[in-house]
């Protein structure tokens, strides 16, 4: 296990392979017998993403506003197969405006309104989308804040929704939740862009990074999901780190270590799913002042 | 008076290549005046074969036999705006009428414009102006009949109703053209014949009582330049053009219509070399080891010095080469339409092989793996060994493939003219693929794990180039032939609206639209931090690629229809005029 999850990076010479490695006996998971197909040359290893995935109410609120949603299935056939999921964050905002209820709102609005359109392709009805994954994802993104304002006006939430398919990763995303990916080599790099007064400030040059992290506004978001009619939502699409991870998180996990910190941890881990709980014990440690999510997720090789 | 004929220029026997012939009586009973009209006949081919624009069409030759002399010109495929007035159900839009006033400016300006003499056209009247299928004007039947009508009863030159008083007396000045375009758009805006109607009696038909839809200054336009005394006109086709420009963008019938600045005037760049064929150049040229490459519709391959443009060699094949050709290891590949692939010794210029296929090539060849891949009007995409110059397999598709393969992680990825757009492995099966509504001639480009094209449907396409789901699209005005090309994230294309866009590929925003204000043809190549993109009316654009400034622009008479390439600095780049252009950047 620990072979195959840190054997992507365990070839990088700035991360030492840790002493007892050759220790371990058991094999590669990938390289073990699949007792199905035993005996028969071919081999069947369909591409998939792994989940990790760890919440915490954190120490100083009183109860979670987060909500996340994770999807991972194997589409295709006897001749063909595609990795697919969905990953989403929300972070809901107004404390007494219940912020749980809009970010709960959020997911599943936008999961159900990926799932509906994906499902021909997830049933294998249909081979192609008629309909771009980017337009998929800003009609989701509509549906939810319509459902937002229509069941629980006033109340709002930051949105990071992730569609990965194949090698690319169509992303939604409004607020300060963030995307990151992690890149063999200690890269760590957010790939989303904050709607926040103080990241604007750092955009604009007006403040430096440091400052920002520290700054009284890192909290006041100038975009939302709810709370306003009108939307403005970020889409665009890269490629899927490989070798690599994808992590998202609420603020937090960010807001209270830093990325460097999340690298060591993620890459220590034994697992996506120690790393996560690693991660929110981590930003609980230096004083959980907020609500914790966070999913890792890794395509196989 | 004389007849056209639609005809088959048998000098090229593998294609069809249409040419009109228009032949013309010559029946004056006087043997003296037989033999002026004849030489006035000829004098004027002369001149007209001179002429080079999109708007008029090309002259190949002319010739006499006994009673009945002969012109053979370019062949026009389209519809003349007499029976598109006639067939279209009530009027025809404002913005329509402004747009075909303005090209047809464009060429009254240039014949104005010819030196040493100006060339009046005449005879302007809805049923000498052919629109294309992509929707440009082409001015026919220049006055050259006139020769052979010498002789006949109260001569009239030029159309009863469409033509100025002046012409009447026999007086004709480029103001009389101004008048004659004045009255084919009144004709467009009104569906009044002016022929059905006393002379000169415009001013009593107002169109905005005809037609109240037009904009009031589209009536001034109009009106101005139907003033019964020439000095009221407008005093040069230019600023009717002008003011046509203007009148649409007051009343924003053509949003997108802007003249672009000329940063550098025509002549501020000066080609290095040109080289010119014995026809168009429709096809890209390619840069290998010293020498450039390029094929044209005279069935020629051409090698040329790179530095100096002087000829090394040429290879003729049966048909036109419009596609690019490929080098590898000491070899030039290039695809005819002659329906065969040849490779050629850079060297010698002698034949390696040639490979037949059942149809026209139309798509450039592609070389990996030890193979050329590429498609052909025989509806299959063919990969032939590259030293054998056997196909190794073949992929049938529905329709014909015009677009060329791009190989992409043990992949071909094409288009074919029925909309569908392929994934194959390389063992020629397919992998994927997906439809768009209209074909796909554009040849697609692979940017991190995305491929991107263009399609007739009016789209841009991004699709993942592995699996094949569309990520995104982007709508633009018109279908798209261009190849597009990609640098930091932002793709580049343009579209038969006329308009060159750079949009990004991880957002699918556009970052900038540059309007070319004529269909763009050529396909875009970026080089240092500059694109060049060719268009339909022949101007070569320099454009900064990160912010769609315009640096400068290069007019060539004829269409681009290729990318240019660039080595060294020096940009290469073909012309329907026949040449090839060479101008360092």
């Amino acid at each position: 296990m620990k072979k195959f999850f840190g054997s992507l990076w365990r070839k990088n010479k700035d991360q030492p392979a840790p002493s007892n490695l050759k220790e371990i006996s058991t094999a590669p998971l990938l390289e073990l017998p699949n007792p199905y197909f035993e005996g028969k040359s071919s081999k069947i290893e369909p591409k998939q993403f792994l989940i990790g995935t760890c919440q915490s109410v954190g120490i100083k609120r009183d109860h979670n506003e987060d909500s996340l949603f994770t999807l991972s299935v194997t589409i295709g056939n006897s001749t063909w197969n595609s990795p697919m999921g969905i990953f989403i964050i929300a972070d809901g905002m107004g404390g007494h405006h219940h912020g749980e209820i809009a970010s709960d709102i959020a997911v599943r609005t936008v999961a159900g309104s990926i799932i509906k359109k994906l499902h021909p392709v997830i049933a294998n009805t249909a081979k192609t989308l008629d309909e771009p994954l980017q337009e998929i994802m800003q009609e989701s993104v509509v549906e939810a804040q319509n459902a937002i304002n229509k069941i629980s006006p006033g109340s709002g939430t930051t949105l990071t929704a992730l569609l990965c398919l194949d090698q690319q990763m169509t992303v939604a995303h409004i607020g300060d939740s963030r995307a990151y990916t992690l890149q063999p080599g200690g890269r760590i790099t957010a790939i989303t862009r904050d709607h926040s007064v103080a990241r604007r400030l750092e955009e604009l040059g007006q403040i430096s990074g440091d400052d920002a992290i520290n700054h009284p506004q890192r909290n006041v978001l100038y975009r939302s999901l709810g709370i306003s009619e009108s939307l403005e939502v970020d889409i665009f699409t890269e490629s899927i780190p490989n070798p690599g991870y994808l992590l998202i998180c609420s603020d937090g996990l960010w807001g209270v270590i830093t990325d460097k910190e999340i690298y060591k941890i993620v890459n220590a881990a034994k697992s996506l799913q120690t790393a996560c709980q690693e991660l929110v014990k981590a930003a609980n440690d230096a004083g959980g002042p907020d609500n914790i999510s966070v999913i890792l997720v890794q395509l196989t090789q | 008076m004389g007849s056209v004929y639609r005809a088959r220029d048998l000098h090229f026997t593998n294609v069809t290549k249409l040419v009109a012939v228009k032949e013309m009586l010559n029946l004056s009973p006087d043997a003296s005046i037989r033999k002026t009209a004849i030489n006035n006949f000829e004098r004027e081919a002369n001149i007209l074969a001179t002429l080079a624009h999109s708007g008029i069409p090309r002259i190949y030759d002319y010739f006499t036999k006994e009673d009945r002399s002969y012109l053979v010109l370019e062949f026009i495929s389209g519809e003349d705006l007499e029976s598109i007035i006639t067939g279209t159900e009530g009027f025809i839009s404002e913005s329509q009428v402004i747009s075909w006033g303005i090209e047809l400016c464009s060429v009254l300006k240039y014949l104005h414009d010819h030196k040493p003499e100006p060339i009046i056209f005449r005879d302007m009247k809805p049923s000498n102006v052919m629109i294309t299928k992509e929707n440009h004007v082409v001015l026919v039947d220049f006055g050259i009949a006139k020769h052979f009508q010498a002789g006949e009863k109260g001569t009239m030159i030029g159309t009863e109703g469409y033509s100025p008083p002046e012409q009447y007396r026999g007086e004709t000045s480029h103001s009389a053209d101004i008048y004659s375009l004045g009255a084919t758009l009144h004709h467009l805006l009104t569906k009044r014949d002016p022929r059905m109607e006393p002379p000169f009696s415009f001013g009593d038909r107002p169109i905005e009582s005809i037609n109240p839809t037009v904009s009031p200054e589209l009536v001034e336009v109009i009106n101005i330049s139907l003033q019964y005394n020439p000095s009221d006109r407008f005093e040069s086709i230019d600023s009717m053009q002008e003011a046509l420009i203007a009148a649409a963008r007051k009343t924003g019938t053509l949003g997108n219509y802007e003249k672009g600045p000329t940063v550098v005037k025509k002549g501020g760049i000066k080609p290095l070399w040109t080289f010119q064929c014995e026809d168009e150049i429709r096809g890209a040229p390619t840069y290998y080891e010293g020498n450039i490459y390029v094929g044209a519709c005279d069935n020629n391959l051409y090698s040329l010095n790179s530095a100096d443009g002087s000829f090394v060699w040429k290879y003729a094949t049966d048909g036109k080469i419009v596609t690019k050709p490929e080098a590898f290891d000491g070899n030039i590949f290039v695809s005819s339409e002659d329906e065969r692939l040849h490779s050629i010794n850079t060297r010698s210029g002698k034949v390696n092989w040639i490979y037949y296929a059942n149809g026209r090539f139309r798509s450039s060849p592609r070389i990996a793996e030890g193979h050329v891949f590429v498609g052909s009007d025989d509806r299959h995409l063919h990969a032939i060994n590259i030293l054998t110059g056997r196909a190794s397999w073949d992929f049938e598709a529905s329709a014909p493939i015009r677009s060329t393969p791009y190989i992409y992680m043990e992949t071909v990825l094409f288009g074919a003219e029925n909309g569908e757009f392929f994934s194959i492995d390389f063992g020629g099966n397919l992998k994927w693929k997906f439809k768009t509504k209209q074909a796909i001639t554009s040849s697609p480009t692979v940017n991190e794990g995305m491929v991107f094209f263009g399609s007739h449907d009016s789209s841009f396409y991004a699709l993942d180039a592995k699996g094949g789901w569309v990520i995104w699209r982007f709508r633009m005005g018109k279908g798209s032939v261009v190849s597009p090309c990609t640098a930091e994230n932002i793709i580049f294309t343009g579209s038969a609206d006329g308009v060159i866009y750079a949009i990004d590929t991880k957002t699918s925003k556009e970052v900038w639209n540059f309007k070319a204000n004529h269909q763009v043809s050529g396909s875009p190549t970026i080089h240092r931090d500059s694109l060049y993109c060719g268009t339909a009316n022949g101007v070569l654009y320099c454009i900064e690629y990160r912010t769609g400034r315009l640096r400068w622009k290069f007019e060539t008479n004829g269409a681009i229809t290729s990318a240019p390439t660039v080595f060294d600095d020096i940009l290469y780049f073909g012309s329907t005029n026949h040449i090839l252009y060479a101008i360092g950047v």
